[in-house]
C-alpha cells in the first residue's frame, strides 16, 4: 500500500515535470505568462510529491518491509533506526530518489525568489531544472524503482516487479541483507547528502547560464544572481569531500584520507571546475572579460556533476562490460552527451554577444593570474579525468585492464597544486587591470623574505632535506604571510581612519567585503590543510610486525606493547577482535590503543577500525592486521606515524568557516529600505499621538 | 623558433615522465635473512589484486590479499627481487596488478595526454593574451614599458589606492 502510493507520487511527479518543461518553453516562446506561471507551479509541485515518495521509502525502511527489494538489500533487523533512515541513500535506486528529492527542493527554492527584474530567465531556469529532474525521475520510475517488490510465483520461484503478477503472492521475508558495513559510520551518514547537495546545487547556476544563453541576456546578471548558489553548492561539495576523507581515515584502515579512488575523483572533478568558476566569474564581474570561458566552465561543471553521479551509479567503473549490462549506464551517457551538445550549441550561437568588454593589459594583473589559476585547475582536472577514463579506454581498445593508481595522480598533480599555492600568494597582492613586476615586488618582498626565513630556513635548520617538503613549507609560509598581511593592512587602515579597535575593525572589514575576506580565510584553510598533506604524504612512516603477547613494536620514539586480545560477538551481528596496546613515548606511558577488526556475519565482510592517538604533532595509527585465533598469543599490527595530519582537519574547518562567511546572505537592500520606511512611519505616528 | 621551444619543453616533459616511470620499476636488492612484513609491504604497496579494486595490496584486509602477500614473502625468501616478483604477478594476472600502467603500447597515452593537454592550454592562454594586446592596439613591448614606468599617473593612483586599502 505504502509502496504503491509512494510509487504513484513519483510517477505523477515525473508527468508533472514533463508538463512543466513543455509549459515553460511554450510560455516563453509565445510570451504567455500564464503558461510560465503554470510551469512554475508544476516545479513547486514536484517537491511535495517527491517528498511523499521519499518519506514513503523511509517508512518502508524503518518498519522493515523486506518484501520491498530495496529494503531487503540495504536494511536488516539488527540495524538501529537511524541507520535504516540513512539507508535511503545506501543503495543505487534509493540514492537516485534522494538525488531527485534534493534537486526538486533546490529548484523549488529558486523559483520562490523574487523574479521582478529577471522574469525572462524564469521559464528557462524552470525548463532546465525540470529537464534534469525529469531525467532522474524517468530513471527511477522505469529502471531503478526502489519500490519494486519480491513476489512468490505460483511455481514457487521469486520475481521482482512493482505490480503483482497473476497468481503471485508477496514474499514474506523475515530479514534483509543489511547496509554495507563500511557505510555504517557517522561520517557516511552525512557525507553522501553533502555531496549530493553540492551536486544538485550546481544545477542552479547552470540553469541560469543556459537561460542567459537562450534569452540573449548575456551580461553578468546571471552570475550575480547565482553567486550565492554557486558558493552554497561549493560549500556542500567541499564539506562532502572533507567528510569523505575523514571517513576513509577513520574506517577504511589504510592510514590515509584520500586514495585517488575513481569514486572520490568523480566527486572531486566538479569541485575543481566549480573552484575555477568561482575565481573566473570575478574577472567577468570586475572587468567584463572571459564570458565565453565562464559559460564553458559552468557547462562543464554541470556535465561533471551528472558524470559523477553516473560514475558512481552505473557500474561503469568496475568494467566496461558492467556498463554495457547496466540499463542506466547508456542512458546517463546519452543524457550527458545531449545536454552537453545543446549547451555548447547555445554557447556557440551567442558567441559574438559574449565578447569581452575590455582587454587584458598586464601579464601580472589579477585577471591574468586568475586565468593562470584556471589553467592549473583544468590541468588537475585533465589528469583526474584521464586517469579515471583510461582503464576503460584500455579495456575497450586492447581488452587489457590496467590500474591507474595513486602514484600517477600524485606525481602528475603535485606540481600543479604547488603552482596553485604560489598563485594564492601572489594574486591577492596584484591589482585588477594593471600590475607590474615593480608594484608586485614592492608588496611581495617582505612576505617573501619572511617565508624564506620561516618556511625554508627553519625546516632546513630542523634537518629537513626533502626538497618537495621544503618547497611546500616555503609556499605555505608565503601564502599565509601574504594573507595575514592583507588582513593586517585592512585592520590598520580602519583603525587609523575610523578609530575602531582592532577586533571591531576586523569584524567590520570582513562584513563589508565578505567575499574577499571569506576567500582569504578559505586560503588560510587551504594552507593549514597543505601542512597536514605534506606531513602525511612526505613524512609518513609505517612498520608492520607480528608480536607475541607482551611483545613490543617501536617507531620514532613510540613503544607499543601488545597487552591482550579479545574476540567476541555483538548483538548487531558482528564478530569483533579487539586488541589492547599500551603506548609509551620516550619511556613514559601515555595511554592505550584499541585497534579492532569487525567481521560482519551477514555480509561476510571485514572492517578495520584503527586505534588512533591524535596530537597536533602526529597521529599514531595502529591497525590490527592478523592474529592467531586459538591461542590469541600472537598478533600482527601495522603501525603508521602520520605527522601533522590533524592540521588537515583543522584546515578543513577553517576552509568551511571561510566559505560560510563568503556565502552568508547579505541584507536584502529592498527589505532594508522597507524596514526603514516602516520605522520612520511608526516614529512619526508615535510623535503625532504624543502631540495629540 | 617558437615551435622549437615548445617542442623542447614537450620533449623534456616526456623525458621526466619516462624517468619517473622507470624509478618505480627499479630493482630491489635481494635481502638475506627472514623476510619482514615491511619488506613484503614495500612491494605490496604498489600492487592491486583484481578483486579488491582500488585497495592497495599492503592494506587490503581480505583473505585473498593476505595470501598474495604470503606469496610475495615466499618469493622474497626464495631470493627473488621486486622486479621479478612484479613480473610474476603481471604474467599471471595482467598489467592491472600494478599501481600504474607500464609505459608501453597504448599505455603511453596515460602519461602523454595530460602534459600535452596542459601545454595546449598554456599555448591557448598565451595566444589569447597576445591577441588581446594586439587588438588593443598597443605593441606588447611598449605596453610593458609604459606599465613599468613609475611616472605613469594611473599607476601612482593605483598604488595609492592599494596603500589606502
Amino acid at each position: 500500500m505504502v509502496a504503491d502510493f509512494s510509487f504513484g507520487a513519483l510517477v505523477i511527479a515525473f508527468l508533472i515535470a514533463v508538463y512543466g518543461i513543455v509549459a515553460a518553453i511554450y510560455g516563453a516562446r509565445n510570451g504567455k505568462t500564464e503558461w510560465v506561471e503554470s510551469a512554475r507551479l508544476a516545479m513547486l509541485l514536484t517537491f511535495p510529491l517527491i517528498t511523499i515518495s521519499a518519506l514513503g521509502l523511509m517508512f518502508l525502511l524503518v518498519t522493515g518491509r523486506y518484501e520491498v527489494e530495496y529494503v531487503a538489500q540495504v536494511t536488516s533487523n539488527s540495524m538501529p533506526y537511524y541507520l535504516r533512515v540513512t539507508a535511503l541513500w545506501g543503495g543505487q535506486s534509493g540514492s537516485l530518489l534522494f538525488w531527485a528529492w534534493l534537486m526538486s527542493a533546490f529548484a523549488s527554492a529558486v523559483t520562490l525568489r523574487k523574479w521582478d527584474r529577471d522574469r525572462e530567465f524564469l521559464p528557462w531556469v524552470i525548463a532546465v531544472s525540470l529537464f534534469t529532474l525529469a531525467f532522474f525521475l524517468f530513471l527511477i520510475v522505469i529502471f531503478e524503482n526502489p519500490f519494486s517488490r519480491i513476489w512468490r510465483m505460483p511455481g514457487g520461484e521469486f520475481q521482482v516487479t512493482m505490480f503483482q503478477p497473476a497468481g503471485a503472492v508477496l514474499a514474506s521475508m523475515r530479514d534483509g541483507q543489511g547496509l554495507n558495513p563500511l557505510l555504517r559510520h557517522p561520517g557516511m551518514i552525512i557525507h553522501p547528502p553533502m555531496l549530493y547537495l553540492g551536486f544538485v546545487a550546481f544545477v542552479v547556476p547552470y540553469a541560469f547560464a543556459i537561460a542567459a544563453l537562450i534569452t540573449g541576456r548575456t551580461d553578468d546578471r546571471w552570475i550575480r544572481i547565482t553567486r550565492r548558489w554557486t558558493l552554497v553548492a561549493w560549500l556542500f561539495l567541499s564539506l562532502g569531500l572533507l567528510l569523505g576523507g575523514r571517513w576513509a581515515y577513520d574506517v577504511l584502515g589504510w592510514g590515509g584520507y584520500w586514495g585517488w579512488d575513481p569514486v572520490e575523483i568523480s566527486a572531486f572533478m566538479p569541485w575543481l571546475t566549480g573552484t575555477a568558476f568561482l575565481h573566473s566569474v570575478m574577472i567577468q564581474e570586475k572587468r567584463g572579460l572571459f564570458k565565453h570561458w565562464n559559460m564553458a566552465l559552468i557547462i562543464l561543471t554541470y556535465a561533471l556533476v551528472i558524470f559523477g553521479t553516473f560514475l558512481t551509479r552505473s557500474g561503469v567503473l568496475s568494467s566496461v562490460h558492467a556498463f554495457a549490462q547496466s540499463a542506466i549506464g547508456p542512458l546517463f551517457f546519452g543524457f550527458i552527451g545531449l545536454t552537453f551538445s545543446i549547451s555548447m550549441y547555445l554557447l556557440l550561437r551567442r558567441w559574438d554577444s559574449l565578447k569581452s568588454e575590455g582587454q587584458m593589459t598586464s601579464v601580472l594583473s589579477r585577471e591574468a593570474l586568475f586565468l593562470l589559476n584556471n589553467l592549473l585547475f583544468m590541468g588537475i582536472l585533465i589528469v583526474c579525468f584521464w586517469g579515471v577514463i583510461f582503464p576503460l579506454v584500455s579495456e575497450l581498445v586492447s581488452g587489457q585492464k590496467v590500474t591507474v593508481g595513486p602514484p600517477f595522480y600524485e606525481r602528475a598533480t603535485a606540481p600543479l597544486f604547488a603552482g596553485l599555492l604560489f598563485l594564492m600568494g601572489i594574486a591577492p597582492l596584484s591589482a585588477w587591470r594593471l600590475s607590474t613586476a615593480r608594484t608586485l615586488g614592492r608588496l611581495m618582498w617582505k612576505p617573501f623574505i619572511f617565508s624564506l626565513i620561516v618556511g625554508l630556513g627553519l625546516p632546513l635548520l630542523m634537518g629537513i632535506r626533502n626538497w618537495a617538503a621544503l618547497i611546500g613549507f616555503f609556499l605555505i609560509a608565503f601564502v599565509s604571510s601574504v594573507t595575514l598581511y592583507e588582513f593586517w593592512r585592512g585592520i590598520l587602515a580602519r583603525h587609523r581612519s575610523q578609530g575602531e579597535n582592532y577586533f571591531i575593525a576586523l569584524r567590520n572589514m570582513t562584513e563589508r567585503n565578505r567575499r574577499r575576506y571569506g576567500g582569504y580565510i578559505i586560503h588560510l584553510g587551504v594552507v593549514l590543510m597543505a601542512i597536514g598533506i605534506i606531513g602525511i604524504e612526505l613524512f609518513q612512516k609505517e612498520t608492520q610486525a607480528t608480536i607475541p603477547q607482551g611483545g613490543t613494536v617501536t617507531m620514532s620514539g613510540y613503544t607499543l606493547t601488545y597487552q591482550s586480545l579479545a574476540i567476541f560477538d555483538t548483538t548487531d551481528g558482528r564478530n569483533v577482535a579487539r586488541a589492547v596496546l599500551s603506548v609509551e613515548k620516550d619511556g613514559k606511558k601515555i595511554g592505550e590503543l584499541y585497534p579492532r577488526r569487525d567481521f560482519f556475519l551477514e555480509s561476510q565482510q571485514p572492517m578495520t577500525i584503527p586505534g588512533v592517538r591524535s596530537t597536533w604533532e602526529d597521529d599514531l595509527y595502529v591497525i590490527l592486521v592478523d592474529w592467531l585465533p586459538v591461542s590469541s598469543q600472537g598478533a600482527s599490527f601495522k603501525v603508521y606515524l602520520n605527522p601533522l595530519v590533524n592540521w588537515l582537519w583543522l584546515g578543513g574547518l577553517v576552509f568551511i568557516l571561510g566559505t560560510l562567511i563568503a556565502a552568508w546572505p547579505d541584507k536584502d537592500p529592498e527589505y532594508e529600505q522597507a524596514r526603514l520606511r516602516r520605522r520612520v512611519y511608526q516614529a512619526d505616528l508615535k510623535r503625532r499621538n504624543a502631540e495629540a | 623558433m617558437m615551435k622549437k621551444t615548445w617542442l623542447s619543453i614537450l620533449y623534456s616533459l616526456l623525458l621526466t615522465l619516462l624517468w619517473s616511470g622507470s624509478v618505480l620499476a627499479q630493482d630491489a636488492a635481494p635481502t638475506p635473512g627472514p623476510i619482514t612484513d615491511d619488506q613484503v609491504n614495500a612491494i605490496a604497496k604498489n600492487m592491486y589484486c583484481p578483486v579488491c579494486e582500488n585497495t592497495p595490496l599492503d592494506v587490503c584486509p581480505t583473505q585473498a590479499c593476505a595470501e598474495w602477500r604470503e606469496l610475495i614473502r615466499d618469493k622474497l625468501a626464495e631470493g627473488w627481487n621486486e622486479k621479478q616478483i612484479r613480473a610474476f604477478f603481471v604474467e599471471r594476472f595482467g598489467d592491472r596488478v600494478l599501481a600504474t600502467p607500464p609505459a608501453r603500447g597504448l599505455n603511453w597515452l596515460v602519461y602523454v595526454i595530460p602534459p600535452i593537454a596542459f601545454l595546449a592550454g598554456l599555448y591557448l592562454l598565451y595566444k589569447a593574451f597576445q591577441s588581446m594586446r594586439v587588438s588593443a592596439g598597443v605593441p606588447p613591448v611598449q605596453a610593458d614599458r609604459s606599465s613599468a614606468s613609475s611616472e605613469d599617473p594611473y599607476l601612482d593612483r593605483l598604488e595609492e589606492e592599494l596603500r589606502k586599502m
